[in-house]
């Protein structure tokens, strides 16, 4: 990618991205939800490979992108029903329970995939982008979704901060003063849905963890409070991938996606320095 | 409360728990796995039970809910959570006003005066984690009186504190009981529960005794509790 209006284009998408993904980041990090974002990642590609393929029989325009996020939400949603069911059953724990639902899904997405290529119509949909992300072929189409989804997703974490404070803090108290704790759980993880597959594009399901993970761990790392914390989790969330995309641009070949995850990467390492030198 | 019986995955921890609390100071006693945390969570309706549990002469937990304060105990939570200890404490007066935008500066300084009580004012802007145990306990405390709550339920407030945080909380449970509200508190330490307590419940999954502290607190119900004689 080279400079342009195009790389602006990508660059705000990106960014307004990083902005919905270090809001909701914020919160499932506290919550210790962050690693269901990899789970519903992962599960979302068997989702996307049966729209691509129900896309291809009806004969509609394969590389249309809402029935292919809408395939992969609903898996996403279907894995995360997974990961809750088998770890309330109690025969596994919660880990376990994630690990098994990202290995199965994806494999079931892999295979789907393969099944999908050897069928024309279908193989032009570049199924394999959602793997590690295009965010290349951002359009500004794309942006004003990612805008759209960044003011979303910022006014419902403003909304709901201080129950989902208290019950990220002290869930048993939180109950005993009557708050909704399931319904704020719910509300919670759909924000943690939305952002996961509307990174689909940008950086793939495997790296779509990092966009809500690294914002938010790096902001814990530099302030002492929840408000401080949210504000700059959303502001790391946006410079990252502005860093991200600058750098995929300046040089030729480099995956936007990955870029942007690496500069969080590094915007991390250097918060965990920070942290070390000041004692 | 009436038969009130709670099971974790087919092992039952409460049976048939029938007990009318006494107004004042009462202390649930037992040993470990007696499911005396369990007791209280059931009182909250935070574990799934059968059975039922009345407030104040038959009201139920959502016609009350306010006016019953929880004190969990302290490794129920993460302390590395980013807030000063007033932003813990103030999370007790959101229910009194509104859940959304900045605290209302009047339930703010009434936070402030809560953690003044339990002798923490100085610290009010200092980050939870940094605290010691001692004082996260009275941060703990200090959200429970925050409340203003009628009943306190209270999970182990003694455990693992100071000398000095131990003797800030037995004056407010004092000062609480003078005022007329009620502590149910999970206790461990059977010496010190009739310099502190009017009131005793012995519990082993299901009650064993209830009363006032000099008639329950017995070497033979002792023994029933713990299922051993412990020397005197």
């Amino acid at each position: 990618m080279s400079w342009g209006h195009n790389t602006l284009v990508v660059m705000a998408g990106c960014a307004l991205l990083g902005v919905a993904a270090g809001a909701v980041g914020c919160f499932a990090l506290l919550r210790g939800r962050a690693l269901l974002a990899d789970a519903i990642g992962h599960a979302a590609l068997p989702g996307v490979v049966v729209a691509a393929l129900i896309g291809a029989l009806l004969g509609s325009d394969p590389r249309a992108l809402p029935p292919l996020l809408f395939g992969g939400a609903l898996a996403g949603a279907a894995g995360l029903w997974c990961v809750q069911r088998l770890g309330a059953s109690g025969r596994i724990r919660q880990d376990a329970a994630i690990a098994v639902v990202i290995a199965g899904f994806y494999a079931l997405g892999v295979v789907g995939l393969s099944v999908v290529q050897a069928w024309p119509a279908a193989a032009q949909a570049g199924l394999e982008g959602f793997i590690l992300g295009q965010a290349a072929a951002l359009t500004a189409a794309d942006a004003w979704a990612a805008g759209g989804l960044a003011l979303v997703c910022v006014a419902a974490v403003l909304a709901l901060f201080h129950p989902l404070a208290l019950l990220c803090f002290d869930p048993d108290f939180a109950r005993g003063l009557g708050l909704p704790a399931a319904r704020l759980d719910a509300a919670l993880l759909g924000l943690v849905l939305l952002v996961c597959i509307a990174g689909l594009q940008a950086v793939g399901l495997v790296l779509v963890v990092a966009l809500l993970v690294l914002p938010a761990a790096t902001a814990r790392l530099l302030v002492r409070r929840l408000q401080g914390m949210f504000a700059l989790s959303c502001g790391i969330g946006a410079i990252s991938a502005m860093i991200g995309v600058a750098l995929s641009a300046a040089r030729q070949g480099l995956p936007t996606g990955a870029s942007v995850v690496l500069a969080g990467s590094l915007l991390f390492a250097l918060a965990l320095l920070w942290r070390r030198f000041r004692g | 409360m009436d038969h009130l019986s709670v099971s974790y995955g087919g092992r039952p921890a409460l049976s048939d728990v029938t007990w009318r609390a006494a107004p004042g100071l009462t202390a649930i006693i037992g040993p470990n796995g007696a499911g005396k945390s369990t007791l209280l969570k059931a009182i909250l309706g935070l574990v799934p039970h059968t059975g039922s549990v009345r407030f104040f002469g038959g009201a139920t937990l959502d016609q009350v809910r306010l006016r019953v304060g929880y004190l969990p105990q302290r490794q129920a939570v993460d302390w590395d959570f980013p807030a000063s200890a007033l932003d813990v404490v103030a999370m007790a007066r959101r229910p009194h006003s509104r859940w959304w935008g900045p605290l209302p500066r009047a339930q703010r300084e009434a936070a402030r005066a809560a953690l003044a009580e339990v002798g923490l004012a100085e610290l009010a802007d200092r980050p939870i984690g940094q605290l010691s145990g001692g004082q996260q306990q009275r941060v703990f405390l200090a959200r429970t009186l925050a409340q203003g709550a009628d009943l306190l339920l209270m999970d182990e407030p003694l455990a693992a504190v100071d000398a000095a945080t131990e003797q800030t909380i037995i004056a407010i449970l004092k000062r609480l009981a003078a005022e007329g509200r009620s502590v149910i508190a999970v206790h461990h330490d059977l010496s010190t529960v009739p310099q502190m307590f009017e009131h005793a419940l012995l519990l082993n999954g299901r009650v064993v005794a209830a009363g006032p502290v000099r008639e329950v607190l017995t070497p033979a119900l002792i023994a029933a509790t713990y299922g051993t004689v412990l020397p005197a």
